[in-house]
């Protein structure tokens, strides 16, 4: 095993300890990105690795552990291009409000890491720049929007990263790469800085080795920020070391993310989990949710809208990629043409659609409506059980390519994730098990602000399974010291 | 079914210059997704209120304090072409053709 | 035949904040392209909106005052459409639910007094500014964007098409205007572009009950445009109709060197803004409580200044043009109470005053003339101590010096004479002097006793009492 292998926690221990010298773990990271970079193209842009190496300080252990941030949350000085050809020449002139945060604890970036353009997308392959792969297996997907972070985490060219969620981006990765990622409660991390895709369900979280990373990270992050309205000034969540008892909790297993379209390996790992949990003293009820089927209709409605207008703002005028023409609109219309690809396109026409006159209440209200059925669904449930689980994806991760020619298909693999952001709760994804050695998620839903017991839950899962210790064997990597 | 017209009315409002097989390829998927989300039609919501927000926050005001922020340089720091201080840009309306 | 018009009038006033509507850039006028943007009003990726609680009370203020309802909940909307002006290409503005709704104002007009209904007082965020090469629209070969102007909030007030002429018009936008600057929310600058003015006009037969065809006129940028466009417009509308044309529903840009409106033909598709509820921000919730402490700042307006001026005995004309002006009525209102006659000062500060602030083009408080001053010089000529004359001639030298007058005439020795006695002398003097014109008059040529008085005002240098040099002189001549 070698340090990049590492959870950031057991280094932050080791340097604590003066056990390892501080630069050793980002010459670890630079060692695994010059060897695998290559092959798994999880950023976009790397910093100079002299310059991360000079910016570990004595008195500072967390620049000792590098981490990625995805390339849609703006770090001043920094190519921000969003996987976007449309960005492709934009500096960030400011710095994300978790940035600052991050800052503040001279937290030493890597680089920023590659996604699915403007985050639209469950593969990664839909970056300008060229896909990621999964470091399980180079010619599978990572899974996305979140595929960049996913991979530098699972393979090692970074100890951490940041993601963005607002259908599944940074869970859904997170399964298909083997790792931790959390999609924290609506509102509790800012997204000042944050590239909006969908403004109403978008949050950022952490991707991480293992469930106290995860905690660790996310206590840094989140907070008010008096910079993003939809912020919410209450108590954050401080960390203190998880404990994992779970005895007498229950949990619910929804119903309808298990049918129709999972993988039946998938299901296989549920029914593992199940045990597990029932083993750790929990008690474990199936629990139905009768509107949670209409999330994907509701979600690829809403997400769209919003993205049609967030997206307006990529015109040629004050910054990033210019086409020509004669006048200014023709200018904007060629900039747009030829800047955004086909996904953005697609999810453009589609919200600007179902916005226009005449379809607004056929699609975008009665979104709206569902929205707040599955919403409440959640809530009667929550009355009853402490968490909720499913798989996080219902589908393994699968051959690039594979998928490209049918976005709806695409789409529709997004099941699992997608309720969560319409009701803005918070879920977390763990790895639960592999089928031939490619990594299954777990899901791992709360009410709104449980990210503490999320933790709890998915820590005592986590360290009564090997899951979490894997780690991908890459072109001879080897597993274990 | 969308019509090629209403795909070409929708770049317009999207500001979106499309090639005609872009064109083609769209109006088939967006049919392809707008007949899926027809699903909504399978429940009656005309009581059920729409939300909005799924935090129940309201009045997020700030005071009325000035700040500077970007100078000049830095409000410029990305534009495709500036001058004088300006962001710069084809004309708003062309000759009369 | 005989048509009816129907006016609507659309206002855009900037209000008068420290910092703009989302961010906390400076509201500031005439800086360089470009130095007073931030993320927000840049429209940068990421960047996001927080609302400005004083452009909120602002916009609630204006609404109590026109006679709105308010909405207690109210929500913000994105107006999309694509301008290279508009940072976001999309506007944060309001729908269906504007902070003020269903009010009214009410005007003079030669029939009487007007109702004129107002349906919406809602908050936006204004855009940049866009400038042409060559200064026009047309055949400029690039254009300029500069964004200092984006996100100074904007009020938008839209009243019902109730005005049926270009006079009501006038004085309606004149009402709006006193209003908002009497409430301290707009500085009300029509040419400057802080008050920006759209119409849409109509006409139809007398006696219908449906609505004409409406033209939208933009770019009118004074009072007197207002009245102008709106002529113009009328006219066009009333001589196609009477042709048997039908007027185009369009918008219409005023032509203000060549005096009239031209279409602006334009390759844009009918609007569809796809207004949807904006994310990124929260609902507003205006409880009572906030309601009536607002209500409880709202100045007296000039609607009321003008009654109460009336109940002092002021003239119809001088109380409205006192009420409507925010300076000198508040110098007006403290000097009343320091020297108790109101018509005598009202036509002191419309008259003498007013025609020494046109020549110095100032306002009456960027001068040194205080109410005190003011009541003290009127109180003098009461006493007969000066003439109004003097009072006159002293009066700029109070302007810009701000000076007792008392000690002005102490000084400069011009204490009216009383003294009979002294007059008299003086008198005589003339008399002796003049023989030959008080020979005219005592012939019946009573032009030259006003000839006389003249001399005796002039051989002291106008200190004499005018009323008793009459009596005396009278007197003198038999």
């Amino acid at each position: 095993m070698e340090l990049a292998d590492l959870t950031a926690h057991e280094l932050l221990e080791l340097i604590s300890k003066k056990e390892l010298s501080p630069q050793e773990v980002v010459k670890s990271c630079i060692d695994r990105l010059e060897r695998y970079e290559s092959k798994i193209k999880a950023y976009l842009f790397i910093r100079n690795p002299e310059e991360v190496i000079n910016s570990v300080k004595e008195d500072a252990p967390y620049s000792a552990i590098p981490i990625a941030i995805k390339d849609n949350i703006l770090v001043k000085g920094l190519p921000n291009t969003c996987a976007s050809k449309i960005l492709a020449n934009f500096i960030a002139p400011y710095n994300a409000t978790v940035i600052e945060r991050l800052n503040k604890r001279s937290f030493n970036i890597m680089g920023k890491t590659n996604l699915d353009e403007f985050a639209m997308g469950s593969s990664t392959e839909n970056s300008a720049f060229g896909p990621t792969r999964n470091p399980w297996d180079i010619e599978r997907v990572p899974g996305g929007s979140s595929g960049g972070s996913a991979a530098s985490v699972a393979i090692g060219s970074a100890i951490w990263a940041l993601g963005s969620d607002t259908g599944g981006s940074i869970r859904q990765p997170a399964s298909f790469c083997g790792v931790v990622g959390l999609k924290p409660t609506y509102g509790t991390v800012s997204r000042y800085g944050l590239v909006a895709f969908a403004s109403s369900l978008d949050q950022i979280g952490p991707i991480t080795k293992d469930v106290t990373d995860c905690a660790l990270l996310y206590s840094f992050i989140n907070g008010y920020d008096p910079n993003d309205s939809t912020s919410l000034n209450i108590k954050p969540y401080i960390y203190s070391p998880l404990k994992g008892d779970i005895k007498g909790i229950k949990i619910g297993l929804i119903r309808e993310l298990l049918g129709e379209g999972v993988d039946p390996l998938v299901k296989r790992c549920m029914e593992d989990v199940v045990k597990t949990f029932e083993d750790l003293g929990a008690v474990v009820e199936e629990v139905s949710l009768p509107h949670i089927s209409y999330s994907v209709p509701t979600y690829y409605i809403l997400a769209p809208a919003e993205a049609s207008s967030n997206l307006a703002r990529f015109d040629g005028v004050r910054y990033g990629f210019r086409a020509s023409g004669k006048t200014a609109e023709e200018m904007m219309s060629n900039t747009r043409g030829e800047g955004f690809g086909p996904e953005v396109k697609r999810r453009i026409m589609l919200g600007t659609y179902v916005l226009s006159a005449g379809y607004y209440e056929a699609f975008y209200l009665k979104a709206l409506k569902f929205r707040n059925l599955i919403a409440s669904d959640f809530r009667k449930v929550f009355e009853r059980f402490d968490v909720l689980i499913s798989p996080t994806s219902p589908i393994l991760p699968f051959k690039l390519g594979e998928k490209v020619e049918n976005p709806l298909e695409m789409y529709l693999a997004d099941i699992c994730t997608i309720p969560i952001n319409l009701a803005g709760l918070p879920a977390i994804s763990i790895p639960c098990g592999f089928v031939d050695n490619l990594p299954v998620g777990l899901q791992i839903i709360g009410p709104v602000f449980s990210e503490a017991k999320l933790f709890e839950v998915a820590y005592g899962f986590e360290q009564a399974t090997p899951f979490h210790k894997k780690r991908p064997q890459l072109g001879g990597i080897t597993n274990g010291v | 079914m969308l019509s090629i017209e209403e795909v070409i009315h929708i770049e317009r409002l999207a500001r979106l210059k499309l090639t005609d097989k872009e064109r083609e390829m769209y109006r088939n998927q967006l049919n392809d997704v707008l007949n899926y989300a027809a699903k909504l039609d399978e429940i009656d919501t005309s009581n059920v209120p729409p939300m909005y927000h799924v935090l129940p926050v309201s009045n997020v005001l700030r005071e009325d304090i000035p700040r500077e922020n970007f100078s000049q340089r830095e409000a410029l720091s990305n534009a495709p072409l500036e001058e004088g201080g300006f962001f710069v840009i084809p004309p708003i309306l062309g000759g009369e053709e | 035949m005989e048509y009816e018009v129907n006016i609507g009038i659309e206002i855009h006033a900037e209000l008068l904040t420290k910092s703009k509507v989302f961010c906390s850039c400076p509201v500031q006028f005439g800086a360089p392209p470009n130095t007073l943007t931030c993320p927000v009003c840049l429209g940068l990726p990421g960047a996001l909106p927080v609302l400005n609680k004083k452009a909120v009370e602002y916009a609630i203020l204006t609404a109590l005052a026109l006679n709105c309802k308010i909405n207690r909940n109210a929500i913000f909307h994105r107006k999309n459409y694509f301008y290279p002006d508009l940072p976001k290409n999309y506007q944060i503005s309001q729908y269906d639910t504007p902070i003020g709704i269903q009010g009214y104002l009410e005007i003079e007009t030669s029939n009487g007094r007007k109702r004129i209904r107002i349906r919406r007082v809602h908050l936006e965020e204004d855009t940049g500014k866009l400038i042409h090469s060559g200064g026009r629209i047309t055949g400029s070969d690039m254009s300029f964007v500069d964004f200092n102007r984006s996100g100074v909030p904007l009020l938008e007030i839209v009243s019902e098409p109730d005005i049926s002429s270009p006079e009501e018009a006038k004085e309606y936008l004149i009402n709006v205007r006193d209003i908002l600057i009497f409430l301290g929310v707009c500085d009300g600058k029509m040419e400057e572009g802080s008050m920006r003015c759209e119409a849409n006009v109509s006409i139809r037969k007398k006696g219908s009950d449906k609505l004409g065809t409406k033209t939208e006129l933009k770019n009118i940028n004074s009072f007197r445009a207002v009245e102008r466009a709106l002529q113009y417009e009328i006219e066009r509308q009333v001589e196609l109709v009477s042709r048997g044309k039908e007027v185009i529903q369009e918008t219409r840009h005023w032509d203000e060197k060549n005096e009239k409106t031209v279409s602006m033909r334009s390759k844009e598709e009918a609007h569809d803004y796809r207004y949807f509820p904006e994310p990124d921000l929260v609902p507003l919730e205006i409880d009572d409580a906030w309601i009536e402490n607002l209500r409880s700042q709202i100045p007296e307006l000039p609607e009321e200044k003008y009654e109460r001026y009336k109940n002092l005995g002021l003239t119809p004309y001088e109380a409205k043009l006192l009420a409507h002006d925010l300076e000198l009525s508040i110098f007006f209102d403290r000097a009343i109470k320091l020297y108790n006659n109101p018509r005598n000062i009202a036509n002191w500060l419309l008259v003498d005053v007013t025609k020494e602030l046109k020549d110095r083009n100032k306002a009456i408080t960027q001068t040194l003339l205080t109410p005190e001053i003011m009541a003290e010089l009127l109180l003098l000529i009461d006493e007969g101590k000066i003439s109004g004359r003097i009072a006159k001639d002293i009066l700029p030298e109070l302007i810009d010096k701000g000076v007792s007058p008392k000690k002005i005439i102490e000084e400069k020795n011009l204490i009216q004479i009383t003294d009979t006695s002294a007059l008299l002398s003086i008198i005589d003097q003339v008399l002796k002097e003049n023989a030959g014109v008080v020979e005219e008059y005592k012939r019946g040529k009573e032009k030259s006793f006003m000839y006389l008085v003249g001399q005796v005002m002039k051989l002291t240098k106008g200190k004499a009492n005018p009323k008793l040099v009459n009596e005396l002189l009278k007197k003198a001549l038999g």
